[in-house]
């Protein structure tokens, strides 16, 4: 199981109350996580990346691991903890707006 | 029983509020989508327990959310858990994609930047919804960069009408303060295929086609700040009111001037007459006398606050040129707020009810044609918008 944390806005509006976990077919990348997690809330289309290219929204980062993932490439590995569910794949909004 | 259902956009969420006939007590929920931007909601006219909103963020985007029960309850269409066989979300209800197919889409161009150079055109949110008169699954949505998009599916899905994109003078069209926004539509009901749109800053356009093709209907406006100040598109228009009695009839708050149209748009003259400033943002017009307008005017467009304070509603039931101020039950000290283009409503109860909202969280209600006053709320968010919605 693949554990995905969201921010505030996100978890409400895919109404969850915490962490969400995904089941991930495949390689786990940024790519098919967020495919799973669309798939499984599809409410979440669109507001993390671009619905047509994917391209990830400007004001939205990627950290896995302490890591910063926001510019990785969508087809890179996720460390192994993240793939072991030890740590979860963190979609951030930015701290812009204060 | 009769009432009035209010629908309150704000910086912070949604809020439903409601009376019974009489206006006097009203009752507030909300906030909905606490956190998100709400530009707008609406009501059907067939039916008002359907109810569409406009939410939106800077960071994740545009989402469009649905009611069946009068705002009790919220869905995005087709944006919960339901898959279609094969495991895949159903629906598009958030994807607004501007139709640039070779079949029935225009060309992506540019538009005029603040700086006059051309920058590419990029959706950024619903600024404002209007379902159908008939169609209760049928809305037109208003969208920053400018355009017009339309579902018939209850908002599961989005398609661009992009015959005015693309009409031919995207070029010249250049955002305003708050970015390059379709923000009006009016539907005419006497005639279906009649559409007239409003864009900050393009102008207004009509369609008589039912949205295949569009015409600038800008004959009469002059703007300042632009090279050629009665130009056929580039004008900063605020809002369009119309009234179904009188369907070829228009009234607009442009930047400055309070215009009116006896043809449809075709030609406007200014109707500002002795309002001691014409700068403004909301119009509406009165249910009952399609001749009584409301204004509330703004200093200028530098300071966006009423005149020495005072917070004054004004009205004419002349159809313009001659307006009263109307300040009974409105603060007349120490006032600084704005009241935005979408933040003005009227009821069709007898006598009129007129609502608005202001940028300091207040929403205030007459139950008297805009006799009086008082304030239903005093501190919500910002107000973006304002809907009535009259239950019989």
């Amino acid at each position: 199981m693949i554990r995905v944390a969201l921010p505030f806005h996100l978890r409400t509006l895919a109404r969850v109350d915490d962490e969400v976990r995904l089941e991930v077919q495949g390689e786990v990348t940024v790519r098919s996580v967020l495919d799973a997690l669309e798939a499984k809330y599809p409410v979440l289309r669109g507001t993390i990346r671009d619905h047509d290219t994917g391209t990830r929204r400007p004001f939205i980062r990627f950290f896995a691991c302490e890591e910063d993932w926001s510019h990785e490439p969508s087809d890179a590995p996720l460390p192994d903890s993240v793939v072991k569910g030890k740590e979860p794949f963190c979609v951030i909004g930015a701290i812009a707006g204060g | 029983m009769s009432g009035v259902r209010l629908l309150v956009g704000t910086v912070k969420g949604a809020f439903v509020i409601e009376s019974d006939g009489t206006r006097k007590k009203w009752k507030v929920s909300g906030p909905h989508f606490a956190g998100w931007e709400v530009y707008h909601m609406k009501g059907s006219p067939v039916d008002p327990d359907r109810i569409y909103c406009s939410q939106t963020s800077g960071w994740f985007g545009q989402v469009i959310q649905r009611s069946n029960d009068g705002g009790k309850t919220w869905e995005a269409p087709g944006g919960g858990v339901t898959k279609s066989p094969q495991g895949w979300p159903q629906g598009e209800s958030n994807r607004f994609v501007y139709d640039t197919s070779s079949e029935t889409g225009k060309p992506l161009t540019t538009h005029q930047w603040y700086d006059g150079t051309q920058h590419p055109w990029e959706f950024k949110r619903v600024w404002h919804l209007e379902p159908s008169l008939s169609d209760p699954d049928t809305v037109y949505a208003g969208v920053e960069d400018a355009a017009i998009f339309r579902t018939v599916d209850g908002g599961f899905t989005w398609q661009e009408l992009p015959g005015l994109r693309g009409h031919g003078t995207g070029p010249r069209w250049q955002p305003g303060a708050g970015g390059m926004c379709l923000h009006t539509i009016v539907l005419d009901s006497s005639n279906p295929h009649r559409i007239f749109i409003a864009i900050s800053a393009a102008g207004a356009f009509r369609t008589d086609d039912g949205g295949k093709t569009w015409k600038p209907i800008n004959r009469g406006l002059r703007s300042q700040f632009l090279p050629d100040q009665d130009t056929e598109v580039g004008h900063c228009v605020h809002r369009v009111a119309h009234h179904g009695a009188k369907p070829n009839v228009l009234f607009m708050q442009k930047h400055w001037d309070v215009m009116r149209s006896d043809d449809a748009g075709d030609n406007w003259h200014e109707v500002s007459g002795n309002l001691p400033t014409d700068f403004g943002f909301v119009i509406d017009i009165n249910t009952n006398e399609p001749d009584t307008v409301y204004v509330v005017p703004i200093k200028s467009d530098s300071e966006h606050y009423p005149l020495k304070g005072r917070l004054r509603v004004y009205r004419s039931r002349t159809g313009g040129n001659e307006w009263e101020p109307l300040t009974k039950g409105l603060p007349q000290r120490n006032c600084f707020v704005n009241v935005l283009r979408d933040s003005m409503a009227v009821d069709k109860f007898d006598p009129c009810g007129v609502y608005f909202g202001t940028t300091g969280g207040q929403v205030y209600g007459s139950a008297d044609g805009g006799d009086s006053w008082k304030a239903i709320v005093h501190d919500l968010p910002r107000v973006l918008s304002v809907e009535a919605q009259t239950l019989l």
